[in-house]
């Protein structure tokens, strides 16, 4: 009963709350094309479709086409689905090593909790860009999933430091000593007793990190150490600017990319906003 | 006459409805009276005790008087208020040790309290060390910040502070709970040291601990759900009360001497009512031994003696 | 049948935990069955740090801890999970120590998970079933609710049938009625009575000295760490002899009589006596140059079973 009613109220507040509402709604919206999308402009981003070259949009190429005649919105739709892509994985992978290195230094403390805080704080310190550009430059072939990988080991310092201070403050209550009396095992405690108390800031810390991964995909596909097989949003501006869309005023080229990574990282950070205001009702505006 | 009200009825705004936490109520605190409300949680006890200052939302004024030496007050309009508290009217809330500013050193945190109300701290500023000295405390706490003071510390500072200004009446609300017995017996006797000196006029001393009660309060009332159930001079409370509710209540309570191989308590059976949908008439009908028809209707809060004040219809 | 045996908890504070702070120093006392023991203090006095030493909530310093003569400080995972078969606790505040997004019950669902994996659903539920008569609850009234569903004292019964589940012997009971209503708390300590009747030993962790009074065989009154006094319940109340105690006694509001004028020295918290006795900075019988200020005065037996910290007796 009280979850129906926890469900309600989570849902009147949310129903409610505006920055979640828009946020979710252009989320939504960039997901659709980008799923949607391919399937009506073919599945060859690359193909050179149009003989004429660059062309502003019409009503044949929504998007107009690039300097060698793709359809730049064949070309945005997929990397639409790239850049998604990056988010969920990238983010994922930062998420759950956060979450364990987190929840295992919160709820262990003492001197586990010094070894995991000090390799914390070592890893938050190097300067992640350099070390992406190294890693990334080192592999001659790079696929989406690797770019996701490289940036998901090394986004993480961030979230385990914020759900460690969580970790921290529920593993003193009392339900969990309880819970130690019952004879569980630590591992259970956690997931069973502490893990569902933090849903919420679990899904927080992800769609931080998803704007994160996002945004650091964007930075190593424009400088050049994208995927070399694939398109993506940031490569587009990286194609854009290469060929001179910027001197030559094919804004249809490098517009769209890149108002969309910042619309979508925009769109995260205000849910992340909003849903902060549905789940604590201190913030809740009356 | 410090203190009279009249059908006070405070409500708590919710999303699922209006908790009905203070229901038409009528008494009076007369000069120089420490009077104890006594009740248990979700009596309405704090909701009286901050609407009388402080009646912000979710608190909700649905109707009633209140006055003040013979002048209406405000109540209900938070701007109103602002003239009457701090100088007229006073509280020490339940965690005033935590209410202080912990950048802020004491003095500053003083000196900025007293310019919002329009006075001097240069002034007063004898007056003030002269307090501190009564309740023990050095005059260099002025240069100390919060924390570096003890939980006895900073409640004895905060009863300074709220006293400063001589208000006509003073709210204590549960200002001992969180005390060891040492420092909440010199906590209360200072209360009353206050009123003997004539810091404050009037005292409403809100707290669940009858016992404290019975040590510094001059009368004592008893609420139950919202509802004024008895109210007399404190040895009639404690000795002779007529109230159902407080006789149980009373009764229940253990006391240094008493054990259970010898005279075993009995609590109340039942449970406090959920004030958002109360039941008709007196509130503790349900518990009560004693309840009949007449008790679908709510009692009147009567004199059925000098200063002896019940609401039950069988003691009418 | 428990026994400390001089525990003492020490925290490392400050930076580089270059400091000491002495929780609890050198506390010794025994249980017997079917006792009630209260453990009196006020804040800081270290009640709370032995009733989680004696659950293995928090590690012990030095000393050891019994149970039957196991000695049980040390035991980890299965010897540990055994220990708590048979010694359980109840905490003050009865929100806490429920899970608030799940179910009350889950804190009997844990135990059956852990200790009763082979029984069946309706061995099960008739086990639940009389764990809940024994405490006064109903059944059909407070299972399947959520914690906020049920009231501080029917949700303190509830845990005191969770730990009635196992075969327990011992008890830890900290401020378990501290946050109850004066109608409701005294029924709960009568429950605490009646468990004692049928053989539990209690351990009653309190700062209300009538409680402690009203229920408990032998009381041992704490102050920053170091037992003061300690004996049968009426010698203590009656004769109080550690100054600390008399202190107490005086101070503790009473419904049968006011507070005589007793001036209450209202210095704040000094720091700590290194070596000396503990309420020397507050004691008024303590003088200077006096074994008071050297020596940590030892807990010794003044008349049979009643036991006083003093250098001045």
């Amino acid at each position: 009963m009280k979850k129906q009613r926890n469900k309600n109220e989570f849902l009147y507040f949310a129903l409610r709350n505006v920055k979640l509402l828009i946020g979710f709604s252009v989320i939504l919206l960039f997901l659709i094309t980008g799923l949607v999308g391919p399937l009506l402009a073919g599945n060859e981003p690359f193909a050179y479709v149009n003989p004429l070259g660059p062309q502003p949009p019409s009503a044949e190429y929504w998007f107009g086409t690039t300097f060698f005649g793709q359809d730049v919105f064949s070309q945005f739709a997929h990397g639409l689905q790239a850049t998604f892509l990056v988010g969920i994985l990238g983010g994922g992978i930062g998420t759950i090593i956060g979450i364990l290195i987190g929840f295992v230094a919160g709820y262990r403390g003492g001197i586990v909790d010094e070894i995991l805080n000090v390799f914390t704080n070592i890893v938050l310190v190097i300067p992640t860009l350099a070390v992406l550009l190294i890693i990334a430059a080192y592999f001659e072939v790079r696929s989406i999933f690797s770019e996701s990988l490289f940036i998901g080991i090394t986004a993480w310092p961030w979230a385990a430091r914020a759900i460690r201070a969580q970790t921290f403050s529920l593993r003193t209550r009392d339900f969990v000593d309880l819970a130690r009396m019952s004879g569980m095992k630590p591992l259970k405690i956690i997931f069973q007793e502490i893990a569902p108390n933090m849903m919420s800031y679990l899904v927080m810390t992800f769609i931080l990190q998803f704007g994160g991964a996002i945004l650091n995909a964007a930075t190593l596909d424009f400088i050049g150490l994208g995927p070399t097989n694939a398109i993506s949003l940031g490569l587009m501006m990286q194609h854009a600017v290469n060929w001179g869309a910027l001197q030559l005023g094919h804004w249809w080229w490098f517009i769209p990319p890149g108002l969309a990574i910042t619309a979508i990282v925009g769109a995260l950070y205000t849910m992340n906003v909003g849903l902060d205001e549905v789940f604590n009702p201190k913030l809740r505006e009356t | 006459m410090t203190l009279q009200i009249e059908n006070l009825t405070v409500y708590y705004r919710t999303l699922r409805g209006d908790v009905r936490a203070l229901e038409d109520t009528t008494f009076q605190v007369a000069d120089h009276e420490i009077m104890g409300l006594a009740g248990e949680s979700g009596c309405g006890k704090t909701t009286l005790g901050h609407s009388l200052i402080i009646l912000k939302p979710p608190m909700k004024y649905i109707k009633g008087h209140v006055a003040l030496d013979e002048q209406e007050l405000p109540i209900h309009d938070m701007k109103r208020m602002n003239p009457f508290r701090f100088k007229e009217i006073s509280l020490i809330p339940q965690y005033a040790m935590n209410a202080m500013n912990p950048t802020r050193k004491i003095g500053k945190m003083t000196a900025e309290l007293l310019g919002s109300r329009g006075v001097n701290f240069d002034a007063i500023r004898t007056e003030l060390m002269r307090r501190l000295d009564l309740v023990n405390l050095p005059d260099s706490v002025l240069d100390m910040y919060p924390i570096e003071l003890s939980g006895g510390m900073k409640q004895r500072m905060v009863m300074v502070l709220s006293t400063l200004l001589n208000p006509s009446l003073l709210i204590a609300d549960e200002i001992t709970s969180a005390l060891d017995v040492s420092t909440q017996k010199a906590v209360a006797e200072m209360l009353v040291e206050f009123r003997n000196r004539e810091f404050v006029n009037s005292m409403i001393v809100v707290t669940h601990d009858m016992s404290i009660l019975y040590q510094i309060a001059d009368s004592i009332m008893i609420m139950y759900a919202g509802q004024l159930a008895e109210k007399a001079s404190t040895d009639v409370i404690i000795h002779s009360p007529r109230h159902p509710y407080t006789k149980l209540l009373i009764s229940s309570l253990p006391e240094v001497g008493v054990r259970y191989t010898e005279t075993k308590l009995q609590g109340i059976p039942g449970k406090t009512p959920l004030l958002l949908d109360p039941p008709v008439g007196c509130r503790f009908r349900d518990r009560c031994p004693i309840s009949f028809e007449k008790c679908m209707e709510v009692p009147p809060f009567m004199e059925v003696e000098q200063d002896h004040y019940v609401a039950c219809w069988r003691e009418f | 049948m428990l026994k400390l045996d001089n525990v003492s908890k020490v925290y490392r504070i400050g930076t580089f935990g270059g400091k000491e702070l002495h929780a609890v120093s050198n506390v010794s006392f025994d249980v017997q069955d079917g006792e009630v023991i209260s453990l009196i203090g006020e804040s800081g006095s270290g009640k709370s740090t032995i009733g989680k030493m004696i659950l293995r909530l928090v590690s012990l310093s030095s000393g050891k801890i019994e149970l039957d003569g196991v000695n049980i400080s040390v035991a980890k995972g299965r010897a540990l999970k055994e220990y708590y078969r048979y010694v359980q606790g109840v905490f003050q505040d009865p929100f806490s120590s429920y899970n608030p997004i799940f179910k009350a019950d889950r804190v009997f669902d844990s135990i059956r998970e852990e200790f009763y994996p082979q029984l069946d659903n309706q061995a099960w539920y008739h086990r639940v079933g009389s764990s809940l008569h024994a405490v006064g609850l109903n059944p059909e009234h407070v299972l399947n609710k959520f914690p906020h569903q049920l009231s501080g004292g029917q949700l303190q019964r509830f845990l005191i049938a969770r730990a009635l589940l196992l075969d327990i012997k011992f008890l830890v009971a900290d401020e378990i009625i501290s946050m109850l209503d004066a109608s409701t708390r005294i029924d709960v300590l009568n429950l605490l009575a009646e468990l004692k009747e049928r053989g539990l030993s209690i351990l009653f962790i309190t700062h209300d000295l009538s409680l402690a009074y009203y229920i408990s065989e032998r009381a041992v009154i704490l102050y920053k760490g170091c037992i003061a006094e300690m004996g049968v319940t009426e010698k203590v109340y009656e004769n109080p002899m550690h100054p600390y105690t008399r202190m107490l006694m005086a101070s503790v509001p009473r419904l049968d009589r006011k507070w005589e004028d007793v001036n209450i020295e209202l210095k704040g918290q000094s720091s700590e006596v290194a070596k000396g006795c503990v309420y020397y900075d507050r004691c008024p019988l303590a003088a200077k140059d006096q074994e008071c200020v050297k020596r940590r005065p030892p807990l010794l037996e003044v008349t049979p079973d009643h036991l006083v910290a003093c250098w001045k007796l």
